[in-house]
């Protein structure tokens, strides 16, 4: 069948759309200016700048932090609740663990705060961290569900027929049949943690800046503004992508998240 | 002792019930199969002696034990299941191997058992394969491998030639009969296919909505069907309604209002005025232009109703004086002949007393 060429047009404006921004953050990332406005030169000064920032550097860090351990730790849990979800079919359990996923960030945020504060817990890292863990294990619960849904039941039957345990026919079966499903949803954790904003920003406490905190209160203010907000974001891009090229090498249907 | 016994087992699903009061017993060594229609209780039965369902009441014992607390992985069964069940993610060699390391086999031996059983199924040059890179039949004969490699006492299969074209499915037939000879495993084997069971078992119980409706050998269940059931399930077959009007002697006879008496075997408990069925195969019956008489026959006159050419055969359903149908055959086994008669043709048919048998009832 031949595509028309409307069908062309617009689907290259869509992509325009969205990569052009993208592509314009990381060329003025190199360019010898401090100005966003017109190319002067190559140069990676900004890039040299960006490693002697501390305050960034600092920011990048707890991102980083946050990000590994709100991955692991929902990524666990997620992996359990969409495991109990499949197997036990309780009513009221998709909605507690889904219900994150579809209420408003900013309610989120404002609860957490309220909740954390009511709690006299300390705003920080440990706070901002908590607070991803809790949005991020519904995303890993659905993934690992859909997976589960899409697996043969008479597998499981099958193992423990042959002579496998409860426990070991999960290991030995369900586990390497779903982690496609895992390590997608693991990912999906990681990326919504690292540039998660509203949540962090209601959650984070004095000297628990993280990168997109930091980030945006450069943009927000003129005199601070400068292309080395381009070069950590042109990293950060970087990041995400070789994760999810990663990813996609290693577990080839992780990125098809429904299972196949 | 028998080897598998189930007592009495009962198993509902909410309030349908599935498998009603079914008590029998297969013999080690034996080719047991469940014949049945779709929905009449054989998986639900196949799955409580695997132990993935629990009877609500009855016994089900292996070697004189009670499985009812037993675990499915710690029963000597073993399942080939409709779908195989073949881990997707494991070689075929991974997948046989499977069953040892569950056993405990040490590690040095596992490989020389998995090819042990490769051969015995013809696959040695498949081990490294994944199950996506076989075909429907050599998936198939994995799923056997792998469930026969740690000699299971018992091994069930739930109509595991099902997905295969009737071709493959001769050819697994004979496979599977060969199979069982040679390895001496008792075998459980489910099928609604009728032809299947008849031609691999050494007996068949045939269920009917969650009971057994006969349990005997092949030859029995086709020749003597215990009911109309299983002889309406069982291949083609007339059912003539008759009554009993003589008994007593080697031989009853019983009438066919408007047809006739015919003469047939006895039947114990049987009394003048009861009422019943014929029961008759179509190749048990002469069908000719004009038959010869044989004083232990009986005969009768009509025309041709219908014809359907099958190729090896002709059936023929003949229309008795009175109206009756009866369904014939005639093998087209002489040269150049590929029908007999046509439409309308007067004919005459005949049957031995021992030809078909009467169900009271
Ligand atoms: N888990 C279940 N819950 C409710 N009903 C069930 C369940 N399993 C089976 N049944 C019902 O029990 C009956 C017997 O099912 P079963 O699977 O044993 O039939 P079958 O003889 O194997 O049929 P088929 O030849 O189609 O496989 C069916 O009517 C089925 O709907
Ligand atoms: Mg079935």
């Amino acid at each position: 069948m031949k595509v028309s060429r409307w069908v062309w047009g617009a689907a290259s404006l869509v992509y325009a759309f969205l990569y052009l921004p993208l592509a314009i953050v990381v060329v003025f990332s190199f360019n010898d200016s401090a100005l966003n406005a017109e190319w002067v030169g190559f140069t990676l000064d900004w890039y040299k700048q960006l490693f002697h920032d501390d305050v960034m550097i600092e920011a990048a860090s707890h991102t980083l932090a946050i990000g590994f351990v709100t991955c692991v730790v929902s990524t666990v849990l997620g992996t359990l609740a969409g495991y109990a979800m499949y197997k036990y079919r309780l009513r009221l359990l998709p909605v507690l663990v889904l219900t994150p996923i579809a209420i408003p960030e900013i309610l989120t945020g404002v609860s957490l705060l309220i909740f954390f504060v009511m709690l006299n817990m300390t705003l920080g890292l440990v706070s901002i961290t908590l607070s991803h863990i809790a949005f991020c294990i519904g995303f890993v619960a659905i993934v690992v569900r859909s997976r589960l849904q899409g697996m043969d039941e008479s597998l499981v039957e099958a193992a423990r027929d042959l002579g496998a345990s409860p426990i070991t026919a999960f290991r030995r079966i369900t586990l390497p049949l779903i982690m496609p499903g895992i390590i997608a949803g693991a990912l999906m954790a990681f990326t919504l943690s690292i540039d998660d904003f509203v949540i962090s920003f209601f959650t984070a406490g004095v000297g628990s800046n993280t990168l997109p905190l930091e980030i945006y209160s450069r943009v927000k203010v003129p005199v601070k503004l400068n292309p080395e907000v381009n070069a950590i974001s042109s990293l950060l891009m970087l990041l995400t992508l070789s994760l999810i090229l990663i990813v996609s090498k290693v577990a080839p249907s992780a990125l098809r998240a429904g299972g196949d | 002792m028998a080897l598998l016994e189930i007592r009495d087992v009962v198993k509902t699903f909410g309030d349908f019930t599935a498998v009603n009061h079914v008590s029998l017993s297969v013999e080690a060594g034996e080719f047991f199969t469940l014949l049945g229609p779709s929905g009449c209780g054989k998986t639900t039965l196949l799955r409580m002696l695997a132990g993935f369902e629990q009877p609500n009441s009855g016994q089900i014992l292996l070697d004189g034990k009670d499985m009812s607390q037993v675990p499915p992985e710690k029963r000597p069964v073993h399942t080939v299941f409709q779908s195989y069940a073949l881990f997707p993610h494991m070689t075929v060699a991974q997948n046989i191997a499977f069953p040892l390391q569950m056993a405990g086999v040490a590690k040095a031996d596992i490989p020389a058992r998995v090819a042990e059983v490769l051969e015995d199924v013809r696959l040695q040059q498949f081990a490294k394969r994944f199950p996506h890179e076989l075909s429907g039949g050599q998936r198939q004969r994995v799923a056997i491998a792998r469930a026969l490699v740690n000699r299971p006492r018992l091994l069930l299969l739930d109509e595991p030639l099902s997905a295969l074209d009737a071709k493959l499915r001769e050819e697994m037939q004979l496979e599977l009969i060969n199979l069982q000879k040679e390895v001496g495993i008792t075998f459980v084997y489910v099928t609604h296919d009728q032809g299947e069971a008849l031609a691999l078992s050494h007996r068949i119980a045939v269920m009917n909505k969650g009971e057994v409706a006969q349990l005997d050998a092949p030859e029995t269940i086709y020749s003597y069907p215990k009911n109309r059931f299983v002889a309406d399930f069982i291949g083609q077959c007339n059912l003539l309604d008759a009554k009993v009007v003589e008994v007593g002697g080697e031989r009853m006879k019983v009438e066919i209002p408007g047809v006739g008496v015919c003469e047939t075997l006895p039947v114990d408990g049987a009394q003048v005025g009861q009422s019943g069925t014929l029961t008759l195969r179509p190749e048990k019956i002469r069908l000719a232009a004009s038959v010869a008489h044989d004083a232990d026959e009986v005969h009768f006159t009509g025309k041709v109703h219908d014809c359907l050419y099958l190729g090896d055969v002709t059936i023929y359903i003949v229309e008795l004086d009175n109206g009756t149908l009866v369904e014939t055959m005639l093998p087209n086994s002489a040269p150049g002949r590929a029908r007999f008669f046509d439409d309308n043709d007067a004919v005459e048919l005949a049957w031995r007393y021992d030809a078909g048998h009467f169900l009271l009832g």
